[in-house]
């Protein structure tokens, strides 16, 4: 009896034993065979990416950015805005590159259309999406450029860096939340929100409207619209301030913050952020 | 009578409310002013070939439709180009107009104003399209495709019948039941000139039974057309749909994405047989229409011939004036109406009706989860899935949409009709249609 259990024993281990050797060797096989060689620094700039997932750099999530930095070996054209320069400067040093200065930016909201200087004139009655509305009409102030006001961009904030604003109807976008992943830019469907250069200590001086139509036009629907009437181009120095379509737009990069055209303003439509109240005459400015 | 007939797949069946329907058209005085807006069909806008200050006659040439898709616009009065504008239209947003201050009331000479019935002539094929395009009919049921460009058959198609949509689906119009009532002969004698020029030998009326009045008045008239058959259809909405009626009425299915012709088939409206006939046999150009102001607060309901251009406001003072209870003022039907956002906002070559709802009856049902019922689905005429179509925008995963055939959705609106959650379902699909349309077009590049 004993006997013939050893013998089963035997047999099972034996047998086994070679149908595991086997197999081992198969997938030894195979997986050279099939072997992907991944290039280790790709997890080491991940790691150093903040993980936040947002797109925000144009490609499909961290892991997306690493792998196309280290495929392109420098980090020339990449730019990770929640990170901004830091983390960018961190990636330089681990993998033994040089860093370009990335310019921090900020989300601008270019429209101050609030209940107030924008009174409505009908009552929106659907689904409180901008895209619906969009579709819909003008808006409910009448302005076809303005804020709508329902909050597709809130939504689409992935940072809780916006909220919308119960009082104005216009969504608010929080400096110290905002990683400029442009989402927002994205939803908008109007393309009321851009991208704008953070500014030393955090000012900016931005045309906060987007309306191409005639002053007139404009003035009658909303009583803070960009007229169109050149005012602040004249008071320019520094070339910063263009006027296309009955708007005046100011640029970013040429921009020096001297404050000299918000003053000239008719229409209040130039805003100034974060900068310490003016001595004589201050402009009544509405930060939004 | 024979039996009725209708489409098979889907549909729903909203009140009928046909309030005006035993008034006789008004004929309207031209209003002061007029706004006309250059696009009011579809495709390219026209071009304006008159300038402020200009003095023009009622039935002159004011904007030319030079691209293929695009139609000719004419003064609806006489007087002065006060300017060249953008003002709001039914579309909610300010578009270019040619407006015309009034001063008397001066028809260009070529116009036949008699009113008697013209039944003979003798015009080929070539010359009915080219009256046609020269006088800017476009399709009067409300999507204003350009007549004309529907007259021209494809190379390699065949066209077997002319149907006529005098369904009026849409519950509250009646604008095209007064028009069947009221000018049967001109319609029969304008079903002719569109026969001639597609060179069809049947044409088919297609009339919904909620019209019996009208039904029978044309199936009498056509005793003498033996080309022109009417048929009766059982109520149901949406049969006024290209699709549907030749589904109800040849038993045909036009493929997806494909047009009409694809199965031997041209769809016009009753209105624009109206319009052919008065623009081919009275030179008259497409400058006036019949439009319904209805509405259960309205004093006085009923079916006005207004010239295009007329600020809505001026049809509701026809109407016994705006109601104090008015919570939306909808240009179209119930169905696919739009809510206007101006009053001023003038009426052009596709307003069929301006209906006015009370507040009580404008209000939306809250919205709620879906309960996944499949209403949406059962009643959809064109087969499709809203619930699904409305989440997928949602997630904007637009090549899925466009796998399941967003864009024949029709946007007729039996989907947010029947839903019992009160999900705006169309909003969303309009939203992707959009999107899907987008998208095409970038990838064709």
């Amino acid at each position: 009896m004993n006997e013939i259990l050893n013998e089963i024993t035997l047999f099972s281990v034996v047998s086994l034993g070679a149908i595991g050797g086997v197999a081992a060797i198969i997938l030894f096989l195979v997986a050279q065979k099939f072997k992907v060689i991944e290039d280790p620094r790709i997890d080491q700039v991940e790691e150093l990416l903040p993980a936040a997932n947002c797109g925000g750099c144009g490609l499909a999530g961290c892991r997306a950015l690493a792998e196309a930095i280290v495929k392109a070996e420098s980090l020339e054209g990449f730019n990770c805005p929640p990170g901004g320069s830091d983390v960018m400067q961190d990636i330089a040093k681990a993998m033994g590159w040089e860093a370009g200065e990335t310019t921090p930016m900020i989300a601008v909201l270019r429209c101050n259309g609030t209940r107030e200087q924008a009174p409505p004139k009908v009552r929106y009655d659907s689904a409180m999406t901008c895209a619906f509305a969009h579709a819909l009409f003008a808006g409910e102030g009448g302005c076809p450029y303005g804020c709508l006001g329902c909050g597709d961009c809130v939504l689409a904030c992935s940072f809780d860096a916006m909220y919308m604003d119960k009082e104005t109807g216009l969504p608010v976008i929080l400096d110290d939340k905002c990683v400029a992943c442009a989402a927002c830019v994205k939803e908008c469907p109007r393309n009321i929100i851009e991208m704008r250069k953070k500014g030393k200590k955090d000012r900016r001086i931005f045309v906060s409207c987007i309306n191409e139509e005639k002053g007139g036009v404009a003035r009658k629907n909303c009583k803070v619209a960009c007229i169109g009437c050149g005012k602040c181009l004249k008071e320019c120095k520094f070339d910063a301030i263009t006027l296309e379509n009955n708007l005046a737009y100011i640029d970013f990069e040429k921009c020096t913050l001297c404050r000299k055209c918000p003053p000239v303003c008719p229409t209040n439509a130039i805003h100034e952020l974060n900068f310490p109240v003016r001595k004589q005459k201050p402009a009544e400015t509405v930060e939004s | 009578m024979e039996k009725l007939k209708t489409f098979v797949m889907g549909g729903v069946h909203p009140p009928e409310n046909k309030l005006a329907e035993k008034q006789s058209i008004l004929r309207l005085d031209p209003p002061e002013s007029v706004a006309i807006p250059l696009s009011q069909h579809l495709g390219v806008p026209a071009a304006p070939v008159v300038n402020k200050g200009d003095e023009v006659l009622a039935g002159q040439l004011i904007a030319k439709g030079e691209a293929f898709i695009s139609a000719n616009i004419h003064a609806s009065v006489s007087g002065k180009v006060a300017k060249i504008d953008a003002v709001i239209d039914s579309s909610g947003y300010r578009k270019k107009a040619i407006l015309i201050n009034t001063e008397g009331d001066k028809w260009t000479d070529g116009i036949d104003q008699d009113e008697s019935l013209v039944t003979d002539y003798d015009l080929d094929s070539k010359e009915i399209t080219r009256r046609i395009q020269d006088n800017g009919v476009v399709g009067m049921g409300g999507a204003t495709f350009p007549s004309h460009v529907k007259m021209m058959v494809p190379k390699g198609k065949k066209a077997e019948y002319l149907i006529i949509n005098g369904v009026e689906c849409e519950p509250c119009l009646t604008a095209d039941h007064r028009l069947m009532l009221e000018k049967g002969e001109e319609i029969m004698v304008g079903i002719t000139l569109q026969m001639k020029a597609l060179g069809v030998d049947k044409a088919i009326i297609g009339i919904e039974n909620n019209k019996a009045d009208a039904l029978e008045h044309l199936e009498r008239l056509a005793e003498k057309y033996p080309a022109i058959s009417v048929q009766g259809l059982k109520v149901k909405y949406p049969q006024g749909a290209e699709k549907q009626l030749i589904k109800a009425l040849v038993n045909r299915e036009v493929p997806s994405g494909k047009l009409p012709i694809e199965v031997g088939c041209v769809v016009h409206n009753v209105g624009t047989s109206f319009a052919v006939y008065e623009a081919v046999l009275k030179n008259k150009p497409l400058m006036e229409r019949v439009v319904t102001v209805s509405g259960t607060s309205v004093k006085k309901p009923g079916n006005f011939m207004v010239r295009i251009g007329t600020p809505v406001i001026t049809l509701i003072e026809a109407a016994g004036g705006l109601p104090e209870d008015t919570g939306k003022v909808i240009n179209g039907g119930p169905m696919m109406g739009k809510a206007l956002n101006d009053l001023n906002v003038p009426v052009t070559k596709g307003t069929s009706g301006i209906l006015i709802f009370t507040e009580a009856e404008s209000k939306r049902p809250p919205e709620q989860n879906c309960i996944r019922c499949a209403r949406c689905l059962t009643i959809c005429p064109m087969g499709l899935e809203p619930y699904l179509l409305a989440q997928l925008t949602d997630k904007k995963r637009l090549e899925e949409c466009e796998d399941e055939r967003i864009m024949d959705c029709m946007e007729c609106g039996s989907c947010l009709y029947i839903c019992p959650s009160g999900k705006p379902l169309l909003d969303h699909i309009r939203v992707g249609k959009t999107r899907v349309g987008k998208m095409i077009r970038e990838r064709a590049g």
